[in-house]
């Protein structure tokens, strides 16, 4: 619970944090919100010499819709991003999700970019950004890329971002009909399983959907056998049939104390269905 | 009656007073042991043990000494010559345990090497920086394969990893030679029965989770040959026994302190190597040294609790009356054993009498050695896990033969004209009245509503189970004769001038609230303000002696001793008003304390008041014939047995279908712990102890994997039960005065989880009972429970 010395700076604009990234090389660490790295850091499992703060810059704050596209700063807080009406109306399965991390005191400090580049395989805005097909925006030395979030997120704690990298916000079209839903590992609050699952609804007909898991596997997976069975499908009465065996399909499944492979196969068929029917009750 | 000015104080006992610990507590106003701050101060750090099992080959720490503001870095070996082996409260035979290991470790956590630095980062990146070379041996974790032939031997002479081998059973406890008797009745009482359940059942490891971690200041002064020692303990005056001892001081020599202790559950009641190495250290480096476990540490090197496997056999006739019980125990104890270890698993099988007349026992317990921290006391202690193998037992039985398990339960009980009652085990039950609680509870909770309930629930295809349990426990530890330490406690009471009092306790609180009713019972007493009242506790170099906090002492023994030091500052008082009274002509035992006055009874006009004579008792002109100046009064109390609080749980389950998540739908506890002084204050401690009983049945669980590596040392793992996972409890009490003490209290602190645990399991066994499920094992995983739906039988 002590961590390695290190030293601290607040960046005051997303240029100097860049800037102060290539002067650290692989010994800096950009910190937001802090929950995912400094418990780390106290644990001494990650030991980085040197923390560039930039969880206040005003750049990297804000949720706006334009023409349909919302876009979400990296630095928004888990608590605001809940508490946006705008989500709440436009893209309710983001409030909702935010809403269900953690506790209070994380939802406070951990902000969606942190959430994202951290990409802990239990962590549940991975899965949502998956579903919502939405685009990470981030910023380098050499300006702007955009990632898919399908593509983002590689393995357990890896995704592509460059050691010279910021994750700057997210967009993604706006969706009423996408509902997250998850099994808690009970005591870290993470997901065992959760599924997002984001649909294209005509009247009581799917003609479309993502859906992705997060916390059965290294990081999230879209269950693309449901994603097909669903197409056409009429919902909410043919969620079932479309979201059984959802688990069976994926190639490698997470075990530990909380849950065995089989438990998070089976759940994640569980939750596929209940995230669906969540999603279609939107309509 | 003529009137007289001032207030008329209202009696608070009895009553719900706000506990005056609180504002500073939630403020950020209290002083813990990490807020002592001593000019010159080192820090220590501990490197420890990452395997669970091995020789040490060798300790380099050239590295770590050079490290710029390291003082001092010291292997095991090296301290030994400063430290001799832990002193133990129990009478088992015991294997040698240093503060720091010397030759081999034994658990995951164990210390081998400390480092003295001139703060807690140094100290820390040099521990990092000691290397230790060892021979691994083979990890001892399952306490039943310990004991065959073949396992792994944790200490020379300890063979087959036993412990402790105890049995006793038949027809009585034979103490003196604790061999078996003649037991046959006990096999004839399982032959001659009609029915008879036999399980095996696991009460598993928990850790305690204290909010407050552990953590020692120690200062030893060499120029005045005086060591002070703060630690968050909950028994400064066991400590400063303890560690003058191994110091070579005696007592005189040091003084203990216990701060602002930010709660114990029994996990600080053991004094620690940390607490030893402290004052041994300060003392070589001739400055103050401070230490302060951190999470990680707390979960790997703080006492454990329970970790028991029953093999239970309850025998009864058809209509319900239980006729004999066999409990085979194995306690997995952990590497050590520290203060209390071995004694706390023989609590369990003398507490397993319940409340039942049980014709027959026998009871056989093995303690076993493994790889793991070492256990000692948690909350309830022994009790916990005794009544849960009862408990379930007859919940057995009652399924067995469809009956209401209330009914089991009621025809078996201890009747009300048997107290005082001698159990199997040799206890003697102060007082009960077990059926008017048992109906109380079913009143309360509308126990034929609940079941009707279930099965509504039931018919729409929801999983749905209702559970009961009535325990009953031992409070207010004494007698002396079974606490190595002494069994009494101690209080002072000091009238300052102006009638203000100041009172001194030994149960030294982390959490109880002495400050709180101990002030309660001196108002009352005096009859004088709540507010002119303070409390201290907890510095042997103000509270002249003491045991400390545990067992649910406070108020069954400390408050009777603060009861009788008031008496005798009361008779002080008395004389000192008649003495002022003379031309009166009033005698001490014509007055009483009334509304801050002592008076003639029924004569207010003929009185002083408290604060006039009080000053009066400091400026004694002139000096009445025979007495002394002053007000200042003390007592020891020693009680003649302990106390048997008891009461009854219900509870009401839901298990989700599809995914085996169990949410607790209903609590109700009605508790008997004799004489309530603060109802607000008891229902915090049954609240805090229904969160902790319904944790284990429910939530917490320590565990190892095969190397002896911990899997949940940290909260990303352990589950806590949140407010959140809990409903709102139903309180209700009945009231059975104890006979023991003169408040008639009994103690209350660890009877939540004890009746919790067991209620919550049967229940969610009855909610799975279509499955064809007869017991689950604890905690409640989901996956567990997803496998007993889809498989049945046990887990």
């Amino acid at each position: 619970m002590i961590p390695t010395a290190f030293e601290y700076r607040r960046a005051g604009s997303v240029a100097e944090a860049l800037s102060l990234l290539q002067e650290g090389g692989p010994e800096a660490k950009l910190l937001a919100g802090g929950h995912s790295l400094i418990p780390m850091m106290k644990q001494r499992l990650a030991e980085p010499g040197l923390l560039i703060d930039i969880g206040g810059l005003d750049e990297l704050r804000g949720i706006q819709e334009t023409d349909g596209e919302i876009a979400i700063g990296a630095a928004m807080t888990h608590a605001e991003i809940a508490a946006s009406d705008l989500l709440r109306e436009q893209a309710p399965i983001v409030a909702e999700t935010a809403a269900a991390i953690g506790d209070a005191q994380v939802r406070n400090r951990g902000t969606i970019g942190g959430s994202l580049a951290h990409a802990d395989p239990g962590a549940d805005l991975p899965a949502v950004m998956v579903a919502l097909d939405a685009t990470i925006a981030l910023l380098g030395p050499n300006g702007e890329r955009k990632v898919q979030a399908e593509d983002f997120f590689q393995d357990i704690l890896t995704v592509d971002l460059g050691e010279d990298e910021i994750v700057t916000g997210v967009c993604f079209q706006a969706c009423r009909s996408a509902a997250y839903a998850k099994l808690e590992q009970r005591a870290s609050k993470f997901a065992l399983v959760g599924v997002a699952a984001a649909l294209t609804l005509d009247g009581g007909t799917c003609s479309s959907a993502r859906v992705a898991v997060t916390g059965a596997s290294s990081h999230p997976q879209r269950l693309s056998g449901v994603e097909g069975a669903l197409a056409g499908a009429s919902l909410p009465d043919g969620a079932a049939s479309a979201s059984a065996g959802a688990g069976d399909a994926l190639d490698f499944v997470n075990e530990d104390l909380h849950g065995s492979e089989e438990y998070r196969r089976a759940m994640t068929a569980v939750f596929a269905r209940r995230a669906i029917e969540a999603a279609a009750g939107r309509g | 009656m003529t009137s007289v000015d001032g207030p008329v104080l209202p009696k608070l006992i009895g009553e719900r007073v706000k506990r005056r610990e609180d504002p500073r507590l939630i403020q950020g106003q209290a002083t813990y042991v990490d807020d002592i701050k001593l000019p010159g101060m080192l820090h220590l750090a501990f490197k420890r043990s990452d395997i669970a099992h091995g020789v040490i080959k060798s300790i380099d720490t050239s590295a770590a000494a050079a490290i710029e503001g390291v003082e001092l870095v010291i292997t095991g070996a090296d301290l030994a010559e400063h430290l001799g082996p832990m002193p133990l409260g129990t009478p088992f035979p015991a294997p040698d345990h240093v503060s720091v290991a010397t030759d081999k470790v034994r658990y995951v956590g164990e210390p081998v090497a400390v480092v003295v630095a001139e703060d807690r980062y140094i100290a820390r990146d040099a521990a990092d920086a000691v290397e230790v070379e060892y021979d691994e041996l083979p990890a001892v974790v399952d306490p039943e394969a310990a004991m065959e032939a073949g396992s792994a031997t944790i200490h020379e002479g300890f063979e087959r990893n036993i412990a402790v081998e105890s049995y006793w059973g038949g027809t009585g406890v034979n103490p003196e030679t604790a061999q078996p008797e003649d037991d046959s009745a006990v096999d004839a009482a399982f032959a001659e029965a009609d029915v008879v359940v036999s399980q095996r059942m696991m009460n598993q490891r928990l850790a305690p989770n204290a909010m407050e971690p552990r953590g020692v200041v120690a200062h030893y002064e060499p120029g005045r040959e005086y060591l002070t020692v703060w630690s968050a303990t909950q028994n400064p005056h066991i400590l400063r026994t303890l560690v003058a001892a191994m110091m070579g001081l005696g007592e005189h020599q040091v003084r203990a302190v216990a701060p602002e202790v930010g709660g114990g559950f029994g996990c600080k009641i053991n004094i620690y190597g940390e607490e030893y190495t402290a004052a041994a250290l300060s003392r070589l480096v001739k400055a103050p040294v401070k230490w302060i476990e951190d999470r990680t540490e707390a979960f790997l090197t703080t006492t454990h609790g329970r970790d028991l496997l029953g093999y239970i056999d309850l025998a009864a006739k058809s209509d319900g009356t239980i006729t004999g019980l066999k409990a085979r125990i194995i306690a997995d104890i952990g590497a050590y054993e520290v203060l209390l270890t071995a004694m706390i698993p023989t609590l369990t099988g003398l507490m397993m009498n319940g409340v039942y007349r049980l014709p027959v026992v026998r009871h056989e317990l093995t303690e076993v050695f493994t790889n793991k921290t070492p256990t000692d006391a948690y909350r309830g202690a022994g009790r916990p896990e005794g009544l849960y193998f009862l408990e379930r037992a007859v919940d057995m039985v009652a399924r067995e033969l469809d009956m209401d398990p209330a009914e089991v339960r009621r025809k078996n009980f201890v009747p009300a004209d048997e107290f005082p009652f001698a159990t199997q085990g040799g206890l003697v039950y102060d007082s009960g009245n077990y059926e008017p609680c048992l109906d109380k509870a079913l009143e309360v909770a509308d126990w034929q509503g609940m079941l009707a309930e279930r099965d509504a629930a039931r018919a729409e295809g929801r999983i749905v189970g209702v559970g009961l349990s009535f325990y009953v426990e031992v409070c207010g530890l004494g007698p002396s004769a079974v606490v190595p330490t002494g069994g009494w406690e101690h209080s002072g009471v000091t009238v300052e001038r102006g009638g203000k009092v100041t009172a001194t306790t030994g149960a030294s609180p982390h959490g109880q609230g002495n400050e709180t009713t101990f002030a309660q019972m001196l108002a009352d007493h005096f009859s004088i303000p709540f507010e002119d009242i303070t409390i201290l506790h907890g510095d042997t170099g103000v509270v002249k002696q003491g045991i400390g906090t545990f067992g649910s002492r406070s108020q069954a023994v400390g408050g009777a001793a603060l009861i009788s030091a008031a008496g005798k500052a009361g008779d002080k008082m008395k004389q000192f008003a008649a003495a002022m009274m003379t031309d009166q002509e009033v005698s001490p035992e014509d007055l009483v304390f009334e509304d801050g006055r002592i008076q003639v009874e029924g004569a207010p006009e003929v009185s002083k008041t408290f604060a006039e004579v009080a000053d009066f008792a400091y400026v004694p002109v002139p000096l009445p014939a025979g007495m002394e100046p002053g007000v200042s009064e003390e007592s020891f109390f020693e009680p003649e047995n302990n106390t048997y609080p008891f009461g009854c749980h219900i509870s009401m389950v839901e298990v989700d279908r599809e995914t085996g998540e169990t949410k607790l739908l209903k609590l109700i506890a009605v508790d008997d712990c004799g004489n309530v002084i603060n109802p607000l204050i008891v229902e915090g401690q049954v609240h805090g102890g229904l969160a902790q009983g319904i944790g284990q049945a429910m939530f917490e669980e320590v565990v190892y994997d095969e190397d002896g590596q911990p899997v949940t040392a940290s909260f990303m793992d352990y589950v806590m039960p949140r407010a959140a996972d809990l409903p709102v409890f139903e309180l209700d009490r009945t009231v059975t005065p104890t006979p023991i003490n003169p408040l008639g209290a009994k103690g209350v602190g660890e009877a939540g989880t004890i009746g919790s645990t067991p209620c919550v399991i049967n229940a969610a066994v009855d909610a799975l009972a279509p499955f064809g499920v007869t017991h689950i094992e604890m905690p409640l995983r989901p996956e567990r429970m997803w496998r007993l739906i889809n498989e049945g039988g046990q887990s």
